[in-house]
């Protein structure tokens, strides 16, 4: 177990002893959760343990009551949600959020917004710069697009596209913004078993051809134990294991936390 | 890239083509011309508020206010105190492209029925001064004498000329419009408009989109003032109260919410109908509001959604024959 340590040049996202209160009810209590760069890194565990508040710190969405996130080598604890995603922490959402009204280039586009940038004014005027910025915006919206397989018309608003492939959309639109990490919340949520499979592969090809971090909320545990190369497990709020999928097959508090029984 | 410009270009073009003709169309008559030069003020407000309620979502209760500070500013300006024309209308629009940043910053972040109260407000408190500043103002009773524009030796003083001025500026005001929405800012309000948290989550900072927005729309309410101002050499406070506001929404979602197309039609629409209804007097009003509820009842998308359906319908029958 490497210990608290935000210096450690390889942790590209460090929480340290992050406690989340909402109201009476803590959320989250003192936890510790660490990705090194280039690795997927799952967080799992039983309904209501916490996993999503967890994201939801990391990527800025609720402001932690206690402890610290290091993202980046920066400390973002009080960052707002855009600032960490233009620092190139972007993530995806449990319950769909894809911009309905948009059709489904242009979702995917809007995710390249931090990526190719030019001014207002030149785009209420059209100058030079408008035309190579969204040249370049379409040739990565399609590139990610291709990345993730998603075939058919990309002028189809993107609300009437099936749920399966709003998921893929939503990971083509994250990819678009560059990451160095991507924050995955329940991507696997609503997907048939092959739907799973191909995600997996997916998940496996944006670390190794795309080189970025993937941090993953997830419930599905063949798709975490198949991808993952560290995992943590959160119980009621708490880190309870920490380590590579085989240790956390054996390890007893983990099995008790999801057959629902005591632990020794 | 060059082939979606030429399709967003032809359109535009097809319309000043149209502009240009009207004056032919209808054969002249100064009447008719006043009305749509006044539509056409409007529309330059209601394109405005279309970006700003139809493409971000946010609502604004303030922008007869908005249109009103613009007006007054520049009569202030060139009657009272004897400025050229042109430093009379860049401090109207600049004025009120400040008060819209000053008022935008705090009240941005509410959001829907709280941002209409606070713009709600804010639109009140304007009117109130427009009547209560009677040095400034003039008061309820207006402020006359507003001088006409003129441009080197080229005074707007004809029906035709103020027309063309104006459809001139709402052609190039719609072309501009066009173009930001078809751009990484369009895509980023959109964003914002659909899912708040999603948008966040692309790196957009949301409040200086919304911001952005609000003063850019107010910059085009701020556009109409002046030239509201010096084609009725006349403004008083009640042309800028809640209830103008209340008829720019209108005139927007009648039009087509996210429609700049739709947005115009609806403002000619809403503008020169009570002119054809004058004919029934007592019963004005009661047509109006029940064009208007049956409007909505049928085209829940606007006139530019009914259109849409229209020519999706016509398609459709086409090709099964």
């Amino acid at each position: 177990m490497p210990e608290r340590s935000g210096v450690d040049k390889d942790v590209i996202l460090s929480c340290q002893a992050v406690h989340v209160r909402f109201g009476g009810v803590m959320a989250l209590t003192d936890v510790d959760f660490d990705v090194r760069e280039g690795t997927i890194t799952a967080l799992i565990g039983p309904n209501g343990a916490g996993k999503t508040t967890l994201l939801n710190v990391v990527s800025g969405m609720v402001t932690s009551t206690e402890g610290a996130v290091h993202l980046l080598g920066q400390d973002m604890t009080r960052s707002p949600a855009w600032k960490r995603a233009q620092a190139g922490a972007v993530r995806t959402f449990q319950n769909l959020e894809v911009f309905t009204t948009m059709n489904v280039l242009e979702n995917v586009m809007t995710g390249v917004h931090r990526v190719v940038r030019y001014g207002a004014l030149s785009a209420l005027f059209k100058t030079p710069a408008f035309f190579q910025g969204e040249r370049r915006c379409r040739e990565l919206a399609e590139e990610k697009l291709a990345f993730v397989g998603l075939k058919g018309d990309w002028n189809l608003p993107a609300g009437e596209l099936p749920y399966g492939r709003q998921r893929l959309l939503e990971l083509a639109r994250a990819l678009a913004a560059q990451p160095r990490i991507l924050l995955l919340d329940e991507p696997a949520a609503g997907l048939n078993t092959a739907e799973t499979r191909t995600l997996a592969g997916l998940i496996r090809r944006v670390r190794d051809e795309l080189g970025i971090t993937v941090a993953i909320v997830e419930h599905d545990m063949d798709l975490i134990m198949g991808v993952s190369d560290a995992i943590t497990v959160l119980h009621f709020g708490k880190v309870i294991a920490s380590g590579t999928p085989a240790e956390i097959q054996k390890n007893p508090e983990v099995v008790a936390a999801y057959l629902g029984e005591e632990a020794e | 890239m060059k082939s979606s410009t030429l399709r967003q270009l032809a359109p535009v073009s097809a319309f000043y083509v149209l502009v240009l003709a009207t004056p032919t169309l209808l054969s002249y008559d100064y009447y008719y011309l006043s009305i749509l030069t006044m539509a056409g003020i409007i529309a330059i407000i209601v394109m405005g508020l279309n970006l700003l309620l139809g493409f971000a979502g946010q609502i604004s209760l303030g922008h007869a206010a908005l249109f009103g500070i613009s007006a007054y500013t520049t009569a202030v300006m060139t009657a009272t105190y004897g400025f050229p024309l042109a430093v009379g209308m860049l401090s109207g629009v600049g004025l009120t492209a400040v008060v819209a940043l000053v008022v935008g910053m705090p009240v941005l972040k509410l959001k829907g029925y709280y941002l209409a109260m606070a713009t709600l407000g804010f639109g009140l408190i304007v009117y109130i001064f427009f009547n209560e500043a009677i040095a400034l103002t003039g008061g309820p009773s207006g402020f006359v004498g507003i001088p006409q524009l003129h441009f080197g030796g080229f005074t707007f003083d004809s029906e035709l000329s103020y027309f063309f001025l104006v459809w001139t500026t709402v052609t190039v005001v719609l072309l501009i419009s066009l173009n930001l929405i078809h751009s990484r800012i369009g895509r980023a309000l959109m964003a914002l408009h659909a899912s708040d948290k999603a948008a966040q989550s692309m790196g957009i900072n949301v409040a200086r989109y919304k911001l952005f927005i609000f003063v850019l729309s107010a910059i085009f309410a701020g556009i109409a003032g002046v030239l509201y101002a010096h084609y009725l050499s006349f403004v008083a406070p009640s042309s800028f109260g809640f209830h103008f506001s209340v008829q720019l929404i209108t005139m927007v979602v009648l039009g087509g919410m996210a429609s700049l197309w739709g947005g115009i039609a609806g403002t000619v629409f809403l503008t020169a109908m009570p002119e054809f209804l004058r004919a029934y007097e007592n019963m004005e009003v009661i047509i109006y509001g029940l064009i208007l509820i049956l409007c909505m009842m049928y085209l829940p998308q606007g006139m530019a959604g009914g259109v849409s359906k229209l020519v999706a319908l016509v398609r459709r029958r086409l090709g099964r024959a």
